[in-house]
């Protein structure tokens, strides 16, 4: 098997404090490869807390304090000596609402890429060209590259902001929440496109909709008060959980 | 029948609320405006009598370089005082500009919390300053400074003193206006360019500040239109010559100044008074340009 080879990305009692309060409590956890790890459990038990730490975007709040240890290939990504702006390149991030740069769509894409090198016009209509299909937007958007990200609709947004993360090539992808400002049908899209990504990255994704995440995740954990209470694979949790209060929850929910 | 009278009764009392607060708002706005034009109706007539009953010519004024007016053969070219006001309301701007938005971007992108806390009441209260006081402070520490730093060649007013005064009465403008729109930004936006790699400075620049070019722009053309139209300040350091400003520490004028200084000494109905009215109006119409381009801005910022 190549499970021995491919590299190894999870947290290690990772912990996050706001202030002295402990948000999120000494997580272990790993996300395999090619698969989308969901994220579930009432408002305010942690989980998205946990999904920021992930690549670091609680650096930017002040009062958080993130302790423990982000495994990537080898090396601890919560390490003071990494730099967080290397390693978010490797970890995309898309959020609840969409939020697109007030750019046209073209420059929304090209941003991320320009940054870390590439100039040329040609590689960089490459770039846009190759995320906005692995987005499922080009054909919506082809012929209105030029045009401002704000001129689409929300769910084309959303995929949009989608297509920005990928297009610096991550290898992981932090999903928050992706569609729950979405209607139905965008939301069918968003899905969808959660299941075509996995084959080539590992997804972990945020969600409060239970059916969502029946439908696209491989394995999901359970968030309460900042603990994870189980995480296991997405079928047996959801039909068989081992902890009472997984299954209080998913009941409460489903029943 | 009888059952719906108690209800009508309640309906035309709220019908009755509603006409009173519609007629008071009314007449409210109906006051503001009979105002505004009559002010605007009233310099027009005064301004405009300059080149309707005395004759002067409208080329004669806007690009006459001598002024006269109580002269033999009295000339009256205002060009003087308008360049000597957009130089001094321009160079501000220069000056205040980046400074403000800098000090704006301090407060909430590098030190969100204490940067604000300290800074905001300090730019609120350099607001609250009369501008006797700025004029005040420049022509006692500004010009004698200005004049040592020309070893003496100049006595230190000009336009150079007068845009040093004014860049620091339009800071707060400028500044405020730049650190609303920078915490109206959505964190979102911030968010996505920090998870692509961006650092602080490439997000602030290509990110942030390009967003919100049509707030931060808004926010200099109104510093710029405070500066054309203040007066007492500029008039104690400008020096009050009526040349063309060609150097930085040479004296000259503004169309402000020229309007303090000379209102009280002419006669109401004459060439000199009137003169004075065209360029109050010629200020007018200035501010309105300025409302026009904030206006355009605003537009553009919704997208």
């Amino acid at each position: 098997m190549q499970t021995s080879t491919q590299p190894r990305f999870g947290t290690e009692e990772l912990s996050v404090f706001y202030g002295t309060n402990e948000a999120v409590k000494k997580i272990n956890m790993e996300f395999p490869e090619k698969s989308v790890t969901a994220l579930i459990g009432p408002s305010g038990c942690g989980k998205s807390t946990f999904l920021r730490s992930l690549n670091r975007m609680n650096d930017e709040i002040a009062s958080a304090r993130v302790a423990g240890r982000i495994w990537m290939d080898g090396q601890d990504l919560n390490d003071k000596n990494t730099d967080a702006v290397t390693l978010r390149q490797k970890i995309g991030m898309v959020w609840q609402r969409p939020n697109p740069f007030y750019k046209s769509i073209y420059e929304n894409i090209a941003f991320g890429p320009r940054y870390h090198g590439t100039r040329g016009k040609k590689q960089l209509d490459e770039i846009v060209e190759q995320s906005l299909r692995r987005a499922a937007l080009w054909d919506e958007v082809k012929d209105r590259l030029k045009e401002s990200a704000l001129s689409l609709s929300g769910g084309q947004q959303q995929r949009l902001c989608i297509a920005r993360a990928l297009s610096v090539s991550p290898q992981i992808l932090l999903l928050d929440e992706p569609a729950s400002a979405l209607d139905p049908v965008s939301t069918g899209k968003v899905e969808e496109l959660i299941i075509e990504l996995k084959k080539d990255l590992r997804i972990v994704i945020v969600t409060h909709n239970m059916q969502q995440a029946a439908r696209v995740s491989d394995s999901t954990a359970y968030f309460y008060l900042g603990n994870l209470i189980e995480h296991d694979d997405t079928t047996k949790l959801f039909s068989n959980p081992s902890n009472q209060m997984t299954q209080e929850y998913i009941m409460g929910r489903f029943g | 029948m009888e059952n719906t009278k108690p209800a009508s009764r309640g309906f035309a009392r709220h019908r009755r609320e509603d006409l009173i607060g519609k007629t008071y708002t009314y007449l409210c706005v109906l006051m503001l405006i009979v105002v505004i034009v009559s002010i605007v109706y009233f310099v027009a007539s005064k301004g405009l009598a300059t080149f309707t009953k005395d004759g002067v010519s409208l080329a004669e004024f806007l690009f006459g370089r001598n002024w006269n007016p109580t002269g033999d053969t009295p000339s009256f070219g205002a060009l003087p005082f308008i360049a000597g006001s957009f130089v001094v309301s321009m160079l501000a701007a220069l000056i205040a500009g980046p400074l403000s938005i800098c000090a704006a971007l301090f407060m909430t992108e590098i030190v969100p919390g204490k940067g604000k806390r300290i800074l905001q009441p300090a730019i609120e209260l350099l607001s609250g300053i009369p501008s006797v006081v700025y004029g005040f402070i420049g022509l006692t520490v500004l010009i004698p400074f200005i004049s040592s730093l020309t070893g003496g060649t100049s006595v230190g007013y000009g336009v150079g003193a007068g845009a040093l005064v004014l860049s620091i009465m339009i800071l707060p403008t400028i500044t405020s206006i730049a650190a609303d729109a920078l915490t109206s930004l959505p964190r979102g936006m911030r968010e996505a360019s920090y998870a692509l790699g961006a650092t602080r400075w490439q997000t602030i620049y290509r990110v942030v500040l390009p967003t919100l070019a049509p707030s931060l722009w808004t926010g200099i053309i109104l510093g710029i239109a405070r500066a054309f139209g203040e007066a007492l300040a500029v008039q104690m350091v400008i020096g009050n010559a009526p040349f063309l400003p060609t150097s930085l520490v040479q004296s000259a004028s503004t169309l402000t100044s020229v309007i303090t200084l000379n209102m009280s000494n002419t006669v109401t109905g004459t060439v000199q008074n009137n003169v004075l009215w065209s360029m109050a109006l010629m200020l007018l119409f200035m501010t309105f340009v300025f409302i026009i381009a904030v206006r355009l801005l605003q537009r553009r910022n919704k997208l």
